[in-house]
């Protein structure tokens, strides 16, 4: 597959740092993100949330709200369609409560009105007759016995009995090879540790904002903000119960998503409500709505356990994860003991996870989903066994790294990647080895994330005065247009600047499956690739009718059709302007598609290093200096490469250091809000410095790998090993907030 | 319900529209005049999405009424390009890719141009602080600091 | 035949075992009679599952060729952010 590489030069505008297509729009406040759309005669609506953790609603009176002047529609569980299929029904129950509010923020009912005075004033009339229930909102509370108990039809699944009693455990999985009893037997010296995180919020700045039209006759439009607008599209028509091809949904330009904007929340309340009132109804959700009833990432709890020679060979690794999912089952366990251990070689392996029921909002993905958590607390027992070794960390990772050939965590054998040389990166860059002053302390960590494929169409058109439109079906959350040229531009030989593209409506192309799993440079670059490449067939073909010669005897070079070789005759090359131009009289448009079900997307690997400093007096975390070294495969824009590495370990330094969710007593979120829950601001940073390794991935013909996610993984882990040497005590818990760091150092010291 | 006359100026163009008191100054100029530039990711001052200049003075427009726009002077994102011709500022945002999804892009340029205005020279550390009252959640701040102090480099040397 | 290996928690649903060898060309064949098997797996292979060919996973991709040589792992279906 891979046929252009850095080494042999090939590349052209692959590997430039370009101003990116929507960038003037952006900076000029032209862009249209979710809130900034307008259809005639638009209602405003609202959604009315449960004050309660945990209660049954025993009956909801909407008839003061209806009788409201400026009032439009309201609805509730009841105008949603009865027969949702099974994998829609908990996204549909997680947008508005069917019988049961299962955390505090669970949507209940909704109004759209003339004004969002109104409509503000009508959630009030709504009288809903709520029977609170006892909650849980802790994962080790709910995996009681005596735990209130969220859904009574939820037996634990993986147990080798089946379960008779329903439970807040909803799955138990495994992974591993080997037998790790043997391999401890083998270890000279053992490290095991527990290690709790909290929940943090993927924090996009934009909250979901969408405006549905929807008809009597079940045709509609709907503009959001997502992730993935096919996503949207599918799901929303499954929940009103109409036929996908008549909802059209158009991604409008995304605030952040993170992960986050993966799913749905608001956007089925616009077209029911939309329906209900024959008018287009905008939703847009306030800060308080996104922290309490969206996202966030899970919490856990874990515990693991490595052993080593003391030659410092790892003999075994094991790990029991639990992580809570808010009040839906599915949480990315599975990912997590899959992700655990991955960056390391040892004979005997073992992760156990469980998926645990609270009364928390339903976790959503947050880049890398699973993976942070688990890198956190591995991460960790890896630094503290080579420090009881006597072996530096960096050094250790290097002896135990996972290498091409050998069994991974999940199951089968690495392919080639790039871990080593991030290690050999860091252990030679200058970061590595600057002397650190007082209260100060270096961690590092490495970090892993699959990368996915997945369903994609592209669509490529050639004008007649030799520019290029592109259409892909995947949002572009970070700049991804962008590198969507570049990659138009190097397989057709023409200049970046000609080359334009557009995130197309759900009408548009054929399906394509959301912006997630660092797939969509991946994926859809690829698609293009190949859309390209087609696009270049037929070009040779016109080439080859104006010459009068077989289409077998004409080649594209640089830009150009060209008679490939003497025996084609003499003629001068024609550029692809020249052959469009005559598009018309030689048959018609030239386009070029391509839709598949992407393979190939290569894992990525990273080791971060960061330097803070501990406050003694204050316990205070202050990040000095930050270094992410990742594998990039191929970066085809460098800039929004570097930027990914940047965001994704500012997210880590935020949910290592300040962010949590906090609930109260009561089961209600304390701190829905950017005041209280604190992500960072610039003044809490230093510039994060960035190496883009490149060990080309196989699986693309320019050697593209995902880049998105990985640069989430290790940061935690990286700042808990700095800040525990400059503490001169082991962090087990995120955040690592003042509080939390000055009693760790109280209590070492006692 | 009788809504207020406000009689402002925006962008340097003289501007009137009808407001309910309690209304915002983001809402008047989003849902009233259709200046969408200004974003709200929070409504409560936080985020600064929703940056704009009262007077010269930097301000969350969320925390302004639009009853208090009357007889002011205000800027928008809007108003920062000089027809084709952008601000050096939102050159230096796209040559230093300081944006990925770019809702906070607005704020950040309207807020770093207050501080241009006031301190033509600022340190490394006077930019963060000046900015650290705008959350992006994207970049990590690295390459948005770079475009401000590379862009009151090159204006101060113009 | 094509030997495959099941994830830890694919074992209670396989009587014990973590490889199962079964005759298939194809991801689709090999998901038909590793249900013929093992009827136990036939709620997980419907609910969508992926597979590694010698470290390579496939999401939905039931004409992907299998052969002898190949290292097989089944792997839950994965989901990211």
């Amino acid at each position: 597959m891979l046929d252009k590489t850095a080494e042999n030069g090939e590349f052209k505008y692959v590997g430039t740092r370009p101003q990116r297509p929507d960038g003037v729009d952006k900076v000029t406040g032209r862009a249209r993100f979710g809130a900034d759309m307008v259809m005639p005669g638009m209602l405003v609506g609202k959604v009315l949330r449960s004050p309660h953790a945990h209660a049954k609603i025993k009956s909801i009176d909407t008839s003061a709200a209806e009788a409201l002047k400026g009032v439009k529609a309201v609805i509730t569980a009841a105008d949603l369609t009865a027969d949702v299929p099974e994998a829609e029904y908990d996204t549909m129950v997680n947008c508005i409560a069917h019988g049961k509010a299962l955390y505090d923020g669970h949507g209940v009912a909704a109004v759209a009105a003339t004004s969002q005075a109104i409509a503000n004033k009508a959630l009030k009339l709504i009288k809903v007759d709520y029977e609170v229930l006892p909650h849980v909102t802790d994962v080790e509370e709910a995996c009681k016995d005596d735990a209130p108990l969220l859904h009574d039809n939820i037996f634990t699944e993986g147990l080798e009995e089946e379960p008779t009693t329903p439970s807040n455990i909803s799955g138990r999985v495994q992974f591993g090879h080997g037998d790790v009893e043997k391999g401890f037997a083998a270890a000279d010296t053992i490290v095991e540790r527990k290690f709790r995180t909290e929940a943090t919020h993927q924090g996009y700045i934009e909250p979901h904002a969408c405006v549905g039209n929807l008809s009597a006759d079940g045709t509609g439009e709907l503009w959001c903000c997502t992730q993935g607008h096919y996503m949207v599209r599918n799901s929303c028509a499954a929940i009103l119960g109409i036929d996908i091809s008549r909802l059209r949904v158009t991604a409008s330009e995304i605030g952040g998503g993170f992960g986050g904007k993966t799913t749905i929340f608001i956007e089925p309340i616009a077209l029911a409500l939309s329906r209900k009132a024959g008018r287009p109804v905008k939703v847009v959700m306030t800060r308080d709505e996104v922290f309490r009833a969206t996202g966030p990432t899970s919490s856990a709890s874990m515990w693991i356990k490595i052993g080593a020679k003391s030659d410092g060979t790892i003999t075994a690794m094991e790990g029991l994860l639990k992580y809570q999912g808010g009040a839906f089952k599915g949480t990315w366990v599975s990912l997590g003991c899959m992700t655990a251990f991955a960056c390391y070689r040892a004979d005997h392996m073992k992760t156990v996870g469980y998926d645990v029921l609270v009364n928390r909002p339903r976790a959503a993905a947050y880049r890398a989903p699973g993976a942070p958590m688990a890198a956190f607390a591995v991460e960790s027992v890896v630094t503290e066994l080579a420090e009881k070794l006597g072996i530096d960390p960096l050094e250790f990772r290097l002896q135990n790294a996972a290498k091409e050939g050998d069994q991974s965590s999940y199951g089968p054998k690495h392919r080639a990647h790039g871990l080593i040389e991030t290690l050999e990166t860091a252990k030679a860059h200058e970061h590595y080895n600057t002397p650190l002053g007082p209260n100060q302390g270096r961690g590092i960590a490495c970090g892993f994330w699959f990368n996915f494929g997945g369903q994609t169409s592209t669509s490529l058109n050639v004008g007649a005065d030799g520019t290029v439109n592109i259409s892909v079906g995947t949002v572009d959350v970070g700049g991804s247009r962008a590198s969507m040229c570049l990659m138009v531009a190097e397989e057709l030989g023409v200049p970046y600047e000609k080359v334009r593209c557009v995130v197309a409506d759900t009408s548009s192309l054929g399906h394509n499956d959301t912006t997630d799993g660092s797939r969509t440079t991946f994926a859809s670059g690829m698609a293009l690739i190949l859309s390209a490449r087609d696009a270049k067939q037929k070009l040779c073909a016109r080439a080859a009718k104006i010459w009068e010669i077989p289409e077998e005897a004409v080649e594209w070079v640089d830009g150009h059709a060209r008679p490939a070789g003497p025996n084609a005759g003499e003629f001068d090359p024609m550029s692809l302007a020249e052959i469009a131009g005559k598009a018309e009289t030689t048959g018609g448009p030239i386009a070029g598609h391509h839709e598949y079900n992407a393979r190939g997307a290569g894992v990525s690997f990273a080791t971060h290093m960061v330097d803070t400093e501990v406050d003694p007096d204050t316990g205070r975390v202050t990040v000095l200096r930050y270094t992410v070294i990742q594998d990039a495969g191929k970066a085809v824009h460098p800039a929004y490469v570097e930027g990914q590495f940047q965001g994704g370990a500012v997210q880590g330094i935020g949910w290592a250091i300040n962010e949590e969710y906090i609930y109260g007593e009561d089961g209600r979120l304390q701190n829905p809000g950017f005041l209280d829950y604190r992500i960072p601001v610039a003044s809490d940073l230093p510039m994060i410095d960035t190496v883009i390794i490149e060990n080309p991935n196989k699986g693309h013909p320019y050697g593209v790998r995902g880049v998105g996610e990985t640069s989430i993984v290790p940061p935690m882990a990286a700042i808990a090993n700095s800040v525990s040497a400059a503490a001169g005590v082991r962090m087990t818990e995120l955040p690592m907030s003042p509080p939390r760091v000055l009693k760790a150092m109280d209590d070492a010291k006692a | 319900m009788s809504q207020i006359h406000v009689q402002t100026t925006i962008n340097g163009d003289e501007t009137e529209f009808l407001c309910d008191a309690e209304e915002t100054l983001l809402d008047a100029l989003r849902d009233k005049l259709g200046l969408t530039g200004a974003k709200e990711g929070c409504g409560t001052g936080d985020c600064g999405a929703c940056s704009v200049t009262v007077d010269g003075r930097l301000v969350c427009s969320c925390l302004v009424l639009g009853a208090e726009a009357h007889g002011r002077e205000i800027t928008t994102i809007e108003g920062m390009a000089n027809g084709e011709e952008l601000h050096p500022l939102q050159q230096k945002f796209l040559d230093h890719a300081a944006l990925q999804c770019g809702i906070c892009t607005p704020g950040f340029l309207v807020a770093a141009k207050a501080l241009l205005d006031r301190n033509p020279n600022p340190t490394e550390t006077e930019v963060r602080y000046w900015l650290a009252g705008n959350l992006c959640r994207c970049t990590g701040y690295d390459k948005i600091i770079r475009a401000v102090m590379d862009t009151a480099a090159e204006m101060r040397g113009a | 035949m094509v030997k495959v290996n099941l994830w830890g928690s694919l074992k209670a649903r396989a009587g014990g075992r973590d490889t199962i060898e079964v005759e298939a060309q194809t991801i689709r064949q090999m998901f038909r009679a590793l249900g013929e098997e093992e009827p136990g797996l036939v709620p997980v292979l419907e609910t969508g599952i992926s597979v590694a060919i010698d470290g390579q996973i496939y999401r939905d991709d039931w004409f992907k060729e299998v052969d002898e040589d190949s290292e097989i792992y089944l792997l839950p279906r994965m989901e990211g952010g």
